[in-house]
């Protein structure tokens, strides 16, 4: 097993250089001079382009500026903001945090309104509730998350005074963005749990437990869920990246800070070097978290550990 | 009489023959799948609506009109009107258009780059496999909208650019689909044999493997295109795709925003369009895997 993790391990660094490269490259595929476009907001005379050229070390040959780039991400220096006038890396770590106490929400949400819709559409095969569950999924897959968010907002919070509809902190704020976040993610863990679990309930061991007259209850949760379980972990790492990516929408529909807004603010204010350091921590993560996922499924599957 | 029966069967079967099998169980399948055929009749109206938009719509979908804005549903304005004064139900029809566009082309980008990644890649094998596989593990790294985001931020905010962001972004599904595929074939014996015989790769590739990777590459458009519409409309909603005064979807619903309280329709209808297209485009796409692919059958 420690043969496959350190390989898993290994596999991931090409992907982070490549990943480095991406996000450094960035600002050099801008069509035009990046930084005129970036001070194009700003009053500015040639002589301040100028400095803000030699600040950010434009004139150095690529691979130098791309080494620096590096070293000082590791340093956890992603460069500076012009228009919030702060280093990067304390703006996202600001940010940080409410970004993945929602994905976190969003995925536990997911996670158990997904699994469940999934079990009972599985055991109660071709009934009317397989029929809605699946139709429910077939809906959180296709309804576009910022018009679900305004659909909640406009039930919960305008119309029936429940939930606020915007700003973030204590629990009452969460409770809306993670419904909305989390309901596509939901959908396809449910369809996933549902298919999985119809395969395992066709397995000798739900015969022989049956057979044994354990109450069905035991025997689902604790022979076939268990079992079913183990493909639905997998997508676990994926839909976390989908869901933190997902908070970009949901952060600006609930006025939510987070650093999803933060992107999108910057991208439309032309602040690159803030749009590099959140999409670079956002990968890395994303990264990051697929390897523990990987890293959980070969403990808990022992077919996996083939290495 | 015989003869001319035996005959009469003999030229209906040689008829049957030339679509082959796999084709006529697949439409039967299809055929008995609800879901797709629901999903078809959804997506052809669709279609049908943006293909005849400038017939159907009843007004301008972007002029403005001082007079009648904020006006609720009723028989003039079918969905009511918007702070601008414009027909909701002629920005939605005209919206058809924009996603339908944005989707086609969203994938028609991903599928050229994606297959031929992973034909060759499948095919050639070794390094180039292996490099071509990185660079794409490589955009896998940008979970979701994050890929699209980036591209957007580099080419600025606009339609054209939305549509190249979102297609770039779905290179890598069908790029290791097809490369799936090839893999699977590349070893059966009517290849060996066609190479063997001297056959040019070229020819292997575009004869003997390509038909191959056609069903899933289908299916996985299918469920693309709505995946597209649906972070085109997005993109569009936080103001980084399309530009006022285009009638695109999330763009409208995110203008509408602000009249929700009060003004539910202008953000609602909008909303409705997008879920029925994806909603359509999905069924269809499961109904069509379902009919090529008897094993993911559930």
């Amino acid at each position: 097993m420690y043969a496959y993790i350190a390989r898993r391990m290994l596999a991931t660094v090409p992907v982070l250089f490549g990943v480095s490269l991406l996000v450094f490259m960035m600002l050099h595929l801008v069509p035009g001079d990046p930084v005129k476009i970036m001070l194009s907001e700003f009053q500015t005379n040639p002589e301040q382009i100028k400095t803000l050229r030699a600040q950010l070390h434009l004139d150095d040959p690529l691979p130098v500026q791309y080494g620096r780039f590096v070293w000082n991400a590791l340093q956890g220096d992603l460069g500076y903001s012009i228009r919030l006038k702060q280093p990067v890396t304390g703006i996202i770590m600001d940010n940080l945090p409410a970004t993945l106490e929602l994905t976190v929400a969003g995925l536990l949400f997911s996670a158990i309104f997904g699994t469940t819709l999934g079990v009972l559409a599985a055991i109660k095969q071709h009934s009317w509730l397989d029929a809605l569950s699946m139709g429910v999924a077939l809906i959180g897959v296709a309804m576009p998350s910022f018009w679900l968010g305004l659909l909640l907002i406009f039930a919960f919070s305008l119309r029936f005074q429940i939930f606020p509809a915007t700003g973030g902190g204590d629990l009452k704020h969460l409770v809306l963005p993670a419904l909305t976040l989390g309901l596509s993610a939901a959908a396809i863990i449910a369809r996933l749990t549902r298919s999985s679990m119809l395969e395992v309930m066709h397995n000798e061991y739900v015969t022989t437990a049956r057979a044994k007259g354990l109450r069905e209850f035991h025997v689902v949760v604790r022979h076939a869920l268990r079992n079913a379980l183990i493909p639905v972990i997998t997508i676990f790492g994926l839909q976390f990246g989908q869901l933190l990516a997902g908070t970009v929408v949901i952060e600006t529909v609930f006025g939510r800070p987070g650093i999803g807004r933060l992107i999108v603010d910057a991208i439309l204010a032309k602040d690159f070097p803030v749009v590099q350091g959140v999409v670079l921590i956002v990968a890395v993560g994303y990264v990051i978290a697929n390897l523990l996922v990987d890293m959980a499924y070969a403990v808990l599957d022992p077919r996996i550990r083939y290495g | 009489m015989q003869a001319t029966q035996s005959l009469e069967r003999a030229e209906g079967g040689l008829r049957e023959s030339r679509i082959p099998r796999r084709y006529r169980d697949f439409a039967r399948q299809l055929r008995r799948s609800k879901g797709a055929l629901i999903g078809l009749t959804l997506l052809l109206c669709m279609v049908f609506l943006a293909v005849f938009s400038p017939l159907i719509a009843p007004y301008d979908p972007i002029e403005l009109n001082a007079q009648d804005y904020l006006q609720s549903p009723r028989s003039e304005h079918l969905f009511g009107t918007d702070q601008y004064g414009r027909d909701v139900f002629s920005r939605v029809i005209y919206g058809a258009r924009i996603s339908l566009v944005i989707g086609l082309i969203s994938v028609g980008i991903a599928l050229l780059v994606g297959v031929l990644v992973g034909l060759v890649a499948g095919y050639y094998g070794g390094l180039l496999d292996s490099t071509l596989m990185r660079l794409i593990d490589v955009m896998l790294a940008f979970p979701g909208i994050l890929l699209a985001l980036a591209i957007v931020s580099i080419l600025g905010p606009s339609l054209v650019n939305l549509m190249i962001a979102v297609g770039i972004s779905s290179i890598p599904t069908y790029a290791r689909l097809t490369r799936g595929s090839v893999l699977a074939t590349r070893g059966e014996l009517y290849v060996e044999a066609a190479r063997v015989t001297g056959v040019p790769n070229r020819l292997i590739l575009g004869r003997h493997i390509l038909p191959n990777v056609v069903a899933p590459v289908i299916v996985a458009a299918t469920l693309g295109v709505g995946a597209a519409i649906l972070w085109a409309a997005a993109l569009s909603f936080l103001g980084l795709g399309s530009q006022p005064p285009e009638p695109e979807w999330g763009r409208m619903l995110s203008e509408g925003r602000q009249y929700l309280r009060s003004q539910w329709w202008i953000a609602t209808f909008p909303g409705i369009a997008i879920m029925l297209t994806v909603l359509a485009l999905n069924m269809l796409g499961d109904g069509l895997r379902d009919a090529l692919d008897p094993r993911l059958r559930g």
